[in-house]
């Protein structure tokens, strides 16, 4: 029974679960006739368990959990090829993207990408700018792979394309408050 | 010109030389950029991956800003913050709720009157390639480029729309300003990977090196960009690429802003040429030299075609005369003939008659050789030319005058068409070579 798919009509909480995601992407997965155009031009559709045509097909069926539990949304480099190329206009990139940010509010993720988001964010919040060598370092020890990308350090630093030093703004305390307050409209969005 | 500069945060690291050659760009072509004042990180791929409000509230931060400056448009050259800006513009156009959430966080009202562009839309629509090719000092003659437009330039179509999002061509009219041959290819718009090379290398790299190698294998010598993700992953991760897939590429990767800056006469140091890790220098010095000898070539070439049509056009006159002095003697002789018997004269009539009717069929040849010209001008060109870039010089060379004293010729004499196609192209090549000198 584990390998079987229940394919009775969703149930409530699935139809709504759905309803949000489509609101949040702006677009309708009912639109889909599963030509597999966005799957053939997917760039990163190798790597993913499931293409965006099966991922969009989990929806069109209710199978939420398998939609939002793939690896697929997190491969996803968000090239919007797909929702470029749909004969019917869905925008499944958005789709995709609605789709991370709700697996995230699960606690499901890509612990690489979820890792690389989180260190960006807290430059951004800290700082109001990214900081590029201190991002790639505190990925990487997050990560536990404190010797990627090594070779690459020393000689960003020695043509002055990597500053050692965060550039932080003027409007810090601004950009705290803009994060809290994000964080109080908190998930409804 | 003035727009508002949003710099982002790769122009004070990886993407430095973007930045210094934004600003000779700006220079040179006489249109003023002011930075926006205090401007925050756009949140890129991790604010929209994170939470939705807040991947639209900071760039909605820096329109603000630009709001407040008074500057509408903002030129935003690197390609995922121009996407970013772009939706929010969007969103606070056209989702009022959203909107309202959004003004909310920030504390403040928006007018949503902006416009963030990129790069190449200001170059091309806003300052015009005319514009550029007037600065050009060291066209960029022989220079073989892909030129990449990668993801958020062109999609998605409703935030940008500036150049078409399966085959732009907006940076291929600047190169081409340049003096460059941009080449055609089929990856110019598939993504190079973008944070995954860094986050997860095992999807990224693949597709990095899928980029690359459909470059090389179009025939490119050298990548041109105009976004600085897409550039640290060409420029600084293609040496690991080139270990991973056993393949030397040794493909130089240049920012729109740097060739525009040195082919109107910048110093290689003034954009930071000697920061990429692609060493970058060597193939603009052997341009310059195969440049020079290209131009060389095709001025000798078009004078020794001028030399001959003099030479010709000569002849012709002297044949002419003597043509026009036989046939006056000749009409002296029948009008006395025609004066010693009148029945002479229905017979010459009818004489006269035959090749009228053979020149009105010639006619019809020409016509249906102009109409082919029309209809499939390479198919015709490469009748006349047998080198096939000079066939598609011909082509760009064709106004209707060419086209119909070639199929004239067509019909009379295929070898006299050959060589007046041949000098045809030889002048298009000294008009080409008169505009980059």
């Amino acid at each position: 029974m584990e390998n079987s798919v229940l394919l009775s009509p969703a149930d409530n909480h699935q139809k709504a679960l759905i309803r949000k995601l489509e609101q949040e992407a702006g677009t309708s997965i009912s639109l889909c006739y599963q030509c597999g155009k966005c799957t053939a031009g997917c760039p990163a559709a190798f790597a993913m368990d499931f293409p965006p045509r099966q991922v969009i097909r989990m929806l069109q069926l209710g199978l939420t959990d398998m939609a939002l539990n793939s690896n697929s949304i997190w491969i996803c480099a968000s090239c919007e090829t797909c929702s470029s190329r749909c004969p019917r206009g869905v925008d499944i990139a958005s789709l995709m993207d609605t789709m991370r940010r709700e697996a995230l509010k699960r606690g499901k993720t890509d612990k690489k990408v979820a890792a690389f988001n989180k260190a960006f964010l807290s430059n951004v919040k800290n700082f109001g700018r990214t900081f590029e060598a201190g991002l790639l370092l505190r990925h990487n020890l997050v990560t536990g792979q404190p010797f990627k990308d090594m070779e690459l350090g020393l000689p960003m630093l020695k043509r002055g394309k990597a500053s050692p030093l965060p550039h932080m703004i003027k409007g810090r305390q601004e950009m705290k408050k803009i994060f809290e307050r994000v964080d109080q409209f908190g998930g409804e969005q | 010109m003035k727009f508002a500069y949003y710099p982002g945060c790769a122009s004070e690291g990886s993407g430095i030389e973007y930045h210094m050659s934004m600003e000779r760009t700006a220079d040179i072509l006489g249109f003023e950029i002011q930075e926006l004042e205090d401007w925050n990180c756009c949140g890129a791929t991790s604010g929209h991956n994170t939470d939705k409000l807040l991947s639209v509230a900071l760039p909605a931060r820096n329109l603000a800003i630009a709001e407040r400056s008074g500057l509408n448009m903002v030129v935003a050259p690197c390609a995922a913050c121009y996407s970013r800006h772009r939706y929010a513009e969007h969103t606070i156009q056209h989702d009022p709720e959203m909107r309202r959430k959004v003004e909310q966080v920030l504390e403040l009202d928006l007018a949503g009157s902006t416009e963030t562009l990129s790069i190449l839309d200001v170059l091309v629509n806003k300052i015009g390639t005319e514009t550029i090719a007037a600065k050009v000092v060291n066209p960029m003659t022989t220079m073989k480029a892909a030129c990449y437009y990668g993801c958020l330039l062109v999609r998605p179509v409703e935030h940008t729309g500036f150049d078409d999002p399966e085959d732009p061509q907006t940076m291929d009219q600047i190169m081409k300003a340049l003096g460059a041959d941009p080449i055609d290819w089929s990856h110019k718009t598939e993504c190079c990977g973008a944070a995954l090379v860094t986050s997860r290398p095992d999807v990224g790299n693949p597709m990095l090196y899928r980029v690359l190698k459909d470059a090389k294998e179009s025939g490119a010598e050298c990548l041109v960009t105009a976004c600085p993700l897409c550039m640290l992953n060409l420029d600084m991760r293609q040496a690991a690429i080139e270990k991973q897939f056993g393949e030397k590429l040794a493909l130089p990767v240049y920012y729109i802003t740097e060739l525009l800056a040195l082919a109107c006469g910048d110093k290689p140091s003034q954009v930071g040429l000697e920061k990429h890790f692609v060493e970058a220098g060597t193939y603009l010095r052997t341009i310059q030299v195969r440049g020079a000898e290209a131009r060389a070539a095709a001025e000798k070439a078009a004078q020794e075609a001028a030399e001959k049509a003099r030479a010709k056009a000569e002849a012709a006159a002297a044949a002419k005369a003597a043509a026009a002095a036989k046939k006056a003697a000749k009409a002296e002789a029948a009008s006395k003939a025609e004066s010693a018997d009148g029945q002479a004269a229905p017979a010459k009539e009818a004489a006269a008659g035959k090749p009228a009717a053979s020149a009105d069929g010639d006619q019809k040849k020409i016509d249906a050789f102009v109409a082919a010209f029309n209809k499939n001008p390479d198919k015709m060109a490469a009748k006349l030319v047998a080198d096939e870039a000079q066939a598609g010089i011909l082509v760009s060379a064709l106004d209707d005058k060419k086209k119909s004293k070639l199929a004239s010729l067509m019909v009379k004499d295929m070898e006299l068409a050959k060589k007046a196609a041949a000098a045809y192209v030889q002048q298009e090549l000294k008009k080409q070579g008169e505009c980059q000198s």
